[in-house]
């Protein structure tokens, strides 16, 4: 049986833009690099040229402006069909009117193997996805899951240099779509593939990235590791897209060295300055990082329970604090706080940053 | 493909005969003094012995692509010299044909400039052929190579070829024909005899709201809009009853809706004639009825709107069925599920998005009745349309050019007028509905208030037509119709008779001849139609460049124009050089492949609009090129859109009148003329029998396309079995 190799190559953006028609700029003067090897995901509400900028790796559309490299060849004028890489897409575009088989060995037949060895390699990519057995069907008589194997395995048994998925998931349901992201991840580790990832999920984004590199307005916004992106997010944009974060108003009174020291409604707090300087700045605290305390005469801010939830695992509440509202949540399920009640919030010695100010 | 283009361009420059032979492919113009006889010489020999010198910069220009050969295709001085040597060649070489004809320079102002030419030249040929392909394909090889399209070869090769066949076969053509709308009777150009022309009563006239005559214009407009309304009214009718509906007979309804069009045009009126003309079989009986005198009331818009509603309601319906089919049935369930009554989801979903198809099937109707000669001609009687005027204009004792070309003039407004209609109408919505992924939905039924009513007419039209068919059956074994009545075949052997001589079987009938000839080139266009409106539908749909706006109307234009115009272009275009093809078979193929064309684009276009783009996408990301792409995932899924194109243009090919009477000769007689020239010696049992063998013949080609073409298996559940 043929084992599927990987070819993995890099990805390297430089400036390119892309404008449609006239003046619709879809992307801007986007520099990026993509290592061999890894998974990196474009991640960014829609309309923000993530897309696009997949496209343009596959060839589907011709960037505007800038080089786009793939390994260390020029591709910037080649079509689709000259580039050594694949897709998946979020229809899964199989065809119709082949079988699981026929759709599996298609690029196959285009590459140059042999009968044989396309029966063979094909053969190895369904096993690769979970579905021997599969090849007689057509595409219609198969589950959303399975489809979507299919467009991954037609994708796979190339070995591209690259491969592309397009919000492979957002078809399936939320149980499936946590198994399929694992199984692709696997694949791409198993297989040291170089993938390149799109989706509006920023959960789905951090489960299998590598690297993200988050989007908005037809630039990049940050790129990082999805720790990074999480815990350290440049600006108000990257900490409420990638997880939610509490954005709150502060001022910055005085920094020594590293630390800043911070005033918030009367409350000081001290944290890593991140070369930010005294003056207005924002506070960015995930949920999970805001600490309650009983009472309104401890230690922090003191703020009022507006909403409670039980969500099972959890306590999710809305307060409503001197500066505005903020969202927590709690793993203390046994002795809620009830709504009306009187709470004192402090913050987590880990987790809270400062960002510039709006 | 470069070095294929270079090779064949030499090939066409250096080894065939470069101007036109006749029989060139019984090669026996290779013993007849090739390659030296000046008739028979390639180009290059002709300018090595110093002849026809203005052939040299050629050789020049196909010279230049061979420094392409060691470069890379990513190098700029690539793309620079195939454009530069294809363009200048191409250019060169049509510039020489138009200046130099029969008489040395075609042109005063030519002569002027350099005096007169002892030489002349004739007719293009094969090698002149092939040269203006490869130059033609270098250039675009040149554009591909520099970024455009994608840098997609097939597609720029493509685009160029299309546009080059379309120039020289549609727009050159009507050129010549529309120059002569402003030429005066004493062949001088004038704006002013334009003018008078064009505002001319007889064509603008609006008497007939006041008891008297209407002009050409205005009833060929009224015409053609009740046409366009009916026929797809009708067609939706059939389209719906076989495919959301439990009906049993679905394979003959199928076959019963065909049968008009694989009929000559000729026949159905004639046929209506015999049934409502004054002495017809329904005029006569019920005016004995109700004791009224039988009238002439069928001859004029009656009998030429019951003639084009049956001629023309099944393509309606071949477009239709297409669209119907095509609708995803997970829409329609969706609705259903989303609490919509069964007539809801038909009037809110089914049918919003069958606006592709209906707008097709409309702008077919009105496009084919503006155009249609047949009909008008045996039924109009006093109810003058554009496409009679423009033939008595031109054969007719007034033999005015210039009055021919006005009257295609507003003719051609009025199509293009409803071509951006039907743009208009359908937006910018989109109407995708097979999309990637599988779908495994049913159609539901019809709902009971539309399928009654449905039924009905569809009970009553197959009835209407099969009473007409019985009459052309009838009609053909009658010795002579209403004088004697007896039985007999002796129409159809004289016409078909076969007999045992010396040298085996003899074709002795008198139809043989034509039918053999109709046969070869209806059987030579088919294809090729088939192939460039599918090519063309492609290219509209799923590639995006500079100019498609106008690509697009170039390549509807022949449609819009009426047979008997392209018949007379023609003849005007191509008698002399450079393209001398008048009086051959080609010039017949040639003509049927552009005036069919836009009937395989439009299906073509109707049905690829409903293939997600991301089918192409992921086939391109798969290492298919655009040309495998093409093959392996648009034409399987395609073909419905095949088959209406190859059925509808070979059956076109064999039943058109229009610009085949201009087109035929003694050699290439058609089988339509042969029938017409019966007619008019009065022999109508020969004709009627001629055209009922036509109909035999054309019924067994659609069966055997469609089981050559097969069907796509896309696996779908049908809720409607097979007839169990």
């Amino acid at each position: 049986m043929h084992a599927i190799n990987a070819k993995a190559a890099s990805v390297r953006f430089q400036g390119v833009t892309k404008v449609y028609g006239r003046d619709v700029v879809a992307v801007n003067q986007i520099d990026l690099e993509v290592a061999a090897g890894t998974l990196v995901t474009l991640l960014g509400p829609s309309g923000c040229g993530k897309t696009t900028t997949l496209r343009m790796i596959a060839g589907l559309e011709m960037a505007t402006k800038g080089r786009i490299l793939i390994g260390d060849r020029d591709v910037t004028a080649l079509p689709a069909t000259d580039r050594d890489v694949s897709m998946v897409f979020q229809s899964y575009a199989l065809f119709p009117h082949m079988t699981v088989m026929e759709n599996v060995s298609y690029g196959l037949k285009f590459s140059g193997f042999a009968k044989a060895e396309t029966r063979e390699r094909a053969l190895a990519g369904l096993g690769l996805v979970g579905l021997d057995g599969y090849g007689g069907r057509l595409p219609s008589e198969l589950s959303g899951g399975q489809q979507q194997r299919v467009a991954v395995a037609r994708a796979l048994v190339l070995e591209p240099q690259v491969l592309l998925f397009d919000e492979p998931l957002s078809n399936l349901d939320a149980k499936l779509r946590r198994q399929v992201r694992e199984e692709i991840r696997e694949i791409q580790q198993k297989l040291g593939l170089t993938v390149v990832y799109v989706t509006h999920d920023q959960e789905e984004a951090l489960a299998v990235s590598d690297r993200i590199v988050v989007m908005r307005n037809a630039a990049i916004a940050q790129i990082g590791s999805p720790r990074d992106l999480y815990e350290a997010p440049a600006d108000a944009f990257v900490a409420d897209f990638i997880g939610e974060a509490n954005l709150i108003g502060v001022e910055i009174i005085a920094v020594a060295g590293e630390i800043a020291e911070i005033a918030i409604a009367g409350y000081r707090h001290r944290l890593a300055a991140r070369g930010l300087t005294p003056g207005p700045a924002q506070l960015a605290v995930r949920p999970s990082r805001l600490r309650l305390v009983r009472g309104a005469d401890g230690d922090g801010v003191a703020a009022e329970v507006a909403k409670a939830t039980y969500v099972g695992n959890r306590m999710e509440y809305t307060l409503v604090a001197p500066f505005g509202t903020l969202f927590a949540v709690s793993d203390d399920v046994v002795t809620p706080y009830r709504p009306g009640e009187a709470v004192t919030i402090s913050f987590a010695a880990s987790g809270p940053v400062l960002i510039p100010a709006g | 493909m470069l070095i294929f283009w270079i090779i064949a361009g030499w090939v066409g420059l250096a080894l065939l005969p470069w101007y036109g032979v006749e029989d060139f492919l019984t090669f026996s113009w290779l013993a007849e003094g090739w390659p030296l006889d000046p008739d028979l010489a390639p180009a290059a020999v002709l300018v090595a012995k110093g002849e026809k010198l203005w052939l040299a910069p050629l050789l020049l220009a196909l010279a230049a692509p061979l420094m392409v050969l060691g470069r890379a295709k990513s190098d700029p001085v690539h793309a620079r010299i195939l454009i530069a040597a294809g363009g200048f060649g191409f250019a060169w070489l049509v510039a020489q044909g138009l200046g130099i004809g029969l008489r040395g320079f075609t042109a005063p102002w030519l002569e002027a400039l350099f005096g007169p030419l002892g030489e002349r030249q004739f007719g293009m040929g094969y090698g002149a052929l092939l040269t203006a392909s490869a130059f033609l394909f270098l250039f675009t090889q040149g554009i591909a190579a520099r970024g455009a399209v994608g840098g997609d070869v097939f597609v720029a090769g493509a685009i160029g070829g299309v546009i080059a066949v379309v120039a020289i076969f549609v727009f050159f053509p009507i050129a010549r024909m529309l120059m002569a709308a402003f030429v005066s009777d004493e062949g001088r150009l004038s704006i002013g005899v334009f003018a008078a022309k064009v505002t001319d009563g007889r064509i603008w006239g609006l008497g007939c709201l006041s008891g008297g005559r209407c002009g050409a214009a205005w009833n060929s407009l009224g015409l053609a809009v009740l046409v366009g309304v009916l026929t797809t009214a009708l067609g939706l009718a059939f389209a719906l009853v076989l495919t959301r509906s439990g009906f049993r007979h679905k394979r003959s309804l199928r076959a019963l809706t065909v049968l008009p069009i694989i009929t000559p045009p000729f026949v159905i009126g004639l046929a209506i004639i015999l049934l409502f003309g004054l002495s017809g079989a329904v005029t006569t009986g019920v005016a004995d009825i109700l004791g009224i005198r039988p009238t002439r009331w069928v001859y004029g818009l009656p009998g030429v709107l019951i003639a084009q509603v049956l001629a023309f309601t099944p393509i309606a319906f071949l477009v239709l069925i297409g669209v119907v089919e095509g609708v995803s049935p997970s829409m329609e369930e969706a609705a259903q599920t989303l609490r919509a009554s069964r007539w809801q989801t038909f009037r809110t979903v089914s049918l919003p998005l069958m606006r592709p198809g209906l707008a097709n099937a409309f702008l077919l109707g009105f496009i084919e009745s503006m155009a249609d000669f047949g009909n008008p001609l045996v039924l109009g009687g006093n109810f003058d349309v554009l496409s009679t005027e423009i033939f008595f204009a031109i054969v007719g004792a007034q033999y005015d050019q210039s009055r021919a070309a006005i009257l295609a003039m507003v003719l051609l407004g009025f199509t293009l007028g409803a071509f951006y209609l039907q743009r208009f109408w359908l937006g910018r919505k989109s109407y995708t509905t097979v999309t990637g992924k599988g779908d495994a939905g049913v159609h539901p039924a019809m709902p009971k208030g539309l399928a009654v009513p449905v039924h009905v007419v569809v009970a009553l039209w197959s009835a209407f037509t099969l009473v007409i068919y019985g009459m052309i059956l009838y009609g053909s074994v009658v010795r002579l119709w209403g004088v004697d009545n007896s039985l007999t075949l002796k129409h159809y052997v004289t016409a078909f008779s076969l007999a045992w001589g010396e040298g085996g079987l003899r074709w002795t009938g008198s139809a043989w001849d034509s039918f053999w000839t109709t046969m070869l080139i209806a059987s030579a266009a088919a294809p090729l139609t088939a192939a460039i409106g599918l090519i063309t539908a492609y290219l509209l749909t799923r590639q995006d460049f500079a100019g498609k706006k106008s690509f697009e109307f170039g390549t509807m234009l022949s449609f819009a124009i009426p047979g008997t115009v392209i018949g007379v272009a023609y003849i005007m275009a191509f008698n002399v050089p450079p393209i001398e093809i008048t009086g051959t078979g080609l010039i017949l193929v040639i003509s049927f492949i552009f005036r069919n064309m836009p009937v395989g684009v439009r299906a073509g276009i109707a049905s690829m609009s409903q293939l997600d783009r991301s089918l192409d996408e992921s086939s391109l990301t798969l290492g298919a090129n655009s040309w495998q792409t093409f093959r392996a995932v648009i034409l399987p899924l395609l073909r419905p859109a095949i088959l209406a194109a190859l059925v509808y243009s070979f059956v076109r090919a064999m039943t058109a009148i229009s610009a085949v009477i201009f087109l035929v000769s003694a050699r290439y007689d058609m089988a339509t003329s042969y029938i017409i020239g019966r007619v008019e010696n009065n022999d109508y049992g020969l004709a009627i029998a001629y055209s009922t063998a036509l109909i035999f013949v054309m019924l067994a080609a659609v069966g055997l396309l469609q089981l050559l073409v097969g069907r796509t298996r896309i696996g779908r559940r049908t809720s409607f079995g097979q007839g169990h």
